[in-house]
């Protein structure tokens, strides 16, 4: 009787241990590999690059508004990005778990952390619903996971006001966000969805990986930031960096540097699709030689950014 | 006494297996069949456009595939009938087109592409061996990847995904300006079903291209493709090494 008992709490043990269906670990150190978009996540986006973005005309009229120099402004230096960044950004990703204190094994919270720039992304397995609209939210949002098989996708509201491409293309506080987050042994992808009805005209999708580290050593939260004054004019009161209709300068530099027609750089759904090739096939020559953001490594004599002249580097510093 | 308690159940799956296999596409725990879209939002310009030579943003490439890419000739590739270059499965999928997939029989996935008019055969079980000319999609193994199955190991797998491992393709070029893979590259992809809230399904396939010669790491991305209700945007057009 005694060992059938102990046999009974072993294999009881054994099966507890496992996860239960549908749910993955996805806890770790997730190294960012910048194998897509390299230039847009790292360097950065030229001014007016919306290809590929499915902005409305509000949202290509917002975005023509904006100049860079706004993040100089000390109000704007320590603001956190949206959570759209976690899968637009450059950074890796920490994640772990919150587990319920009394039940143990049972996970209550998702945690994301994007180091820098961001806040921690907080997802709740708990099936809490989203609040009032009104209600106060942090920059991270509310955001709410379910599993769907090995899947864990995720929905996010109370989204401020900020970015879908750091060049300006704006995404309003109408915006939410649903991620599909995958673990694939050591590689985590996650497919993210942004809709906003007040500047896109159809879901942004995008997909980036990621591959576990244990030596990604990413933060859990945010390095502190301290706003200085980076440029004097902005420290006048009423000064707020900006481009007025019909006025930004670069609207035609990506267009010329790119051979690509203006229509194309001003993004719209319809660029997303295949069959626009036919639309450019007319219109554009290819540059003969790549002069700008070639690649990332300076050893290999490649332009590394926007200079037109190579990063002299040995191999190896 | 724990193996005694563990084993009726093991041995259930054990018999079931050997009894009854089902064949692949029986035993699909997800449907990836019909026409997909390519939803370009990623590498825009080096993937709508046919880029500048020597632009390599993004791909780990070595000092070997700088050499080759700089070198390259889409007028002599086309002169030379080598126009389907950037068309081999380590590249097919980031080119912007629709997608046709079907089973072709019960063990063999079919993935077929109006861009480039390509084929991809995923092979389940053991893969077909290798017989007959290299080709520019190589031999492609598949499996389902599911999630262990419920306690009595009878249930049907609800969710999954499928784990395709591609070898054996003819060299070509990773981007459509020459950046190259060699006849050693080995593609593993992993592709999942996702399903939104209003009813569209997208698929996602996360994609590792691992090139010793040409890569100083393995080129990790991740592609989505949304489905279409028919195949009325269908449009086969050859491979073209210029556009």
């Amino acid at each position: 009787m005694k060992r059938t008992h102990i046999a009974v709490l072993v294999a009881g043990a054994v099966l507890l241990g496992a996860p239960a269906f549908g749910q993955v670990d996805l806890s770790g150190m997730w190294a960012a590999r910048e194998h897509q978009d390299w230039e847009e996540r790292l360097p950065g986006p030229d001014p007016v690059d919306y290809v590929g973005l499915p902005l409305n005309d509000a949202g290509r009229e917002k975005a023509l508004l904006f100049d860079y120099s706004v993040m100089s402004q000390p109000e704007h230096q320590c603001g956190y990005y949206t959570p759209f960044y976690n899968a637009l950004g450059p950074q890796g990703l920490k994640i772990w778990s919150k587990n319920d204190p009394v039940r143990g094994n049972r996970v209550v919270a998702w945690k994301l952390s994007g180091f820098i720039d961001i806040d921690v992304t907080t997802i709740w397995m708990d099936g809490r619903p989203h609040p009032s609209k009104n209600s106060f939210y942090p920059y991270s949002g509310v955001t709410t996971g379910t599993w769907e098989g090995d899947v864990l996708t995720t929905y996010t509201t109370h989204i401020k006001a900020g970015y879908v491409r750091r060049n300006g293309s704006p995404s309003s506080d109408q915006a939410t966000m649903i991620q599909h987050i995958m673990r694939h042994g050591d590689l985590l992808t996650i497919m993210s969805r942004i809709e906003d009805p007040a500047f896109l005209s159809e879901p942004y999708v995008v997909s980036r990986t990621w591959v576990l580290d244990p030596r990604a050593n990413i933060a859990a939260t945010s390095a502190a930031c301290e706003p200085i004054a980076e440029v004097p004019r902005f420290d006048v009161q009423g000064v707020v960096p900006h481009y007025l209709p019909g006025k930004n300068p670069f609207v035609n530099e990506v267009s010329q540097m790119y051979h690509l027609p203006l229509e194309a750089v001003m993004g719209g759904a319809e660029t997303m699709y295949p069959e626009y090739r036919k639309k450019l096939k007319d219109k554009y020559v290819r540059p003969e030689k790549c002069v700008r953001y070639c690649g990332q490594d300076a050893t290999l004599g490649l332009i590394t950014d926007g200079s037109g002249k190579p990063e002299r580097r040995e191999s190896g510093r | 006494m724990l193996l005694f308690l563990l084993e009726p159940g093991h041995i259930k799956a054990q018999n079931a297996g050997v009894s009854a296999r089902k064949t692949a596409k029986a035993a699909a725990p997800i449907d990836l069949t019909g026409y997909w879209v390519a939803v370009v939002t990623q590498d825009w310009r080096q993937r709508m456009v046919t880029p500048a030579k020597g632009d390599y943003a993004s791909i780990p490439i070595t000092a070997e595939a700088k050499k080759v890419g700089d070198a390259w000739d889409p007028a002599k590739d086309e002169a030379a009938g080598e126009q389907c270059r950037s068309y081999g499965a380590p590249a097919i999928m980031r080119v912007p087109g629709r997608v046709h997939i079907t089973w072709q029989d019960e063990e063999t996935l079919k993935v077929e592409t109006d861009a480039g008019m390509q084929t991809r055969l995923f092979h389940f079980g053991n893969g077909r061996p290798h017989s007959g000319p290299v080709t520019w999609q190589g031999e492609s193994v598949a499996q389902w990847e599911t999630p262990p199955a419920g306690r009595g190991g009878d249930e049907e797998p609800k969710s999954g995904s499928l784990k395709v491992v591609t070898t054996n393709a003819r060299p070509g070029y990773l981007r459509k300006n020459g950046v190259p893979y060699s006849a050693n590259a080995v593609l593993t992809e992993y592709w999942d079903l996702l399903k939104e809230r209003n009813g569209e399904q997208w698929i996602e396939i996360t994609s590792v291209v691992d090139d010793a010669l040409y890569l100083r790491q393995p080129w990790v991305t991740a592609l989505h493709f949304r489905k279409e209700p028919t195949g009325a945007k269908w449009d086969p057009t050859p491979c073209s090494a210029t556009w």
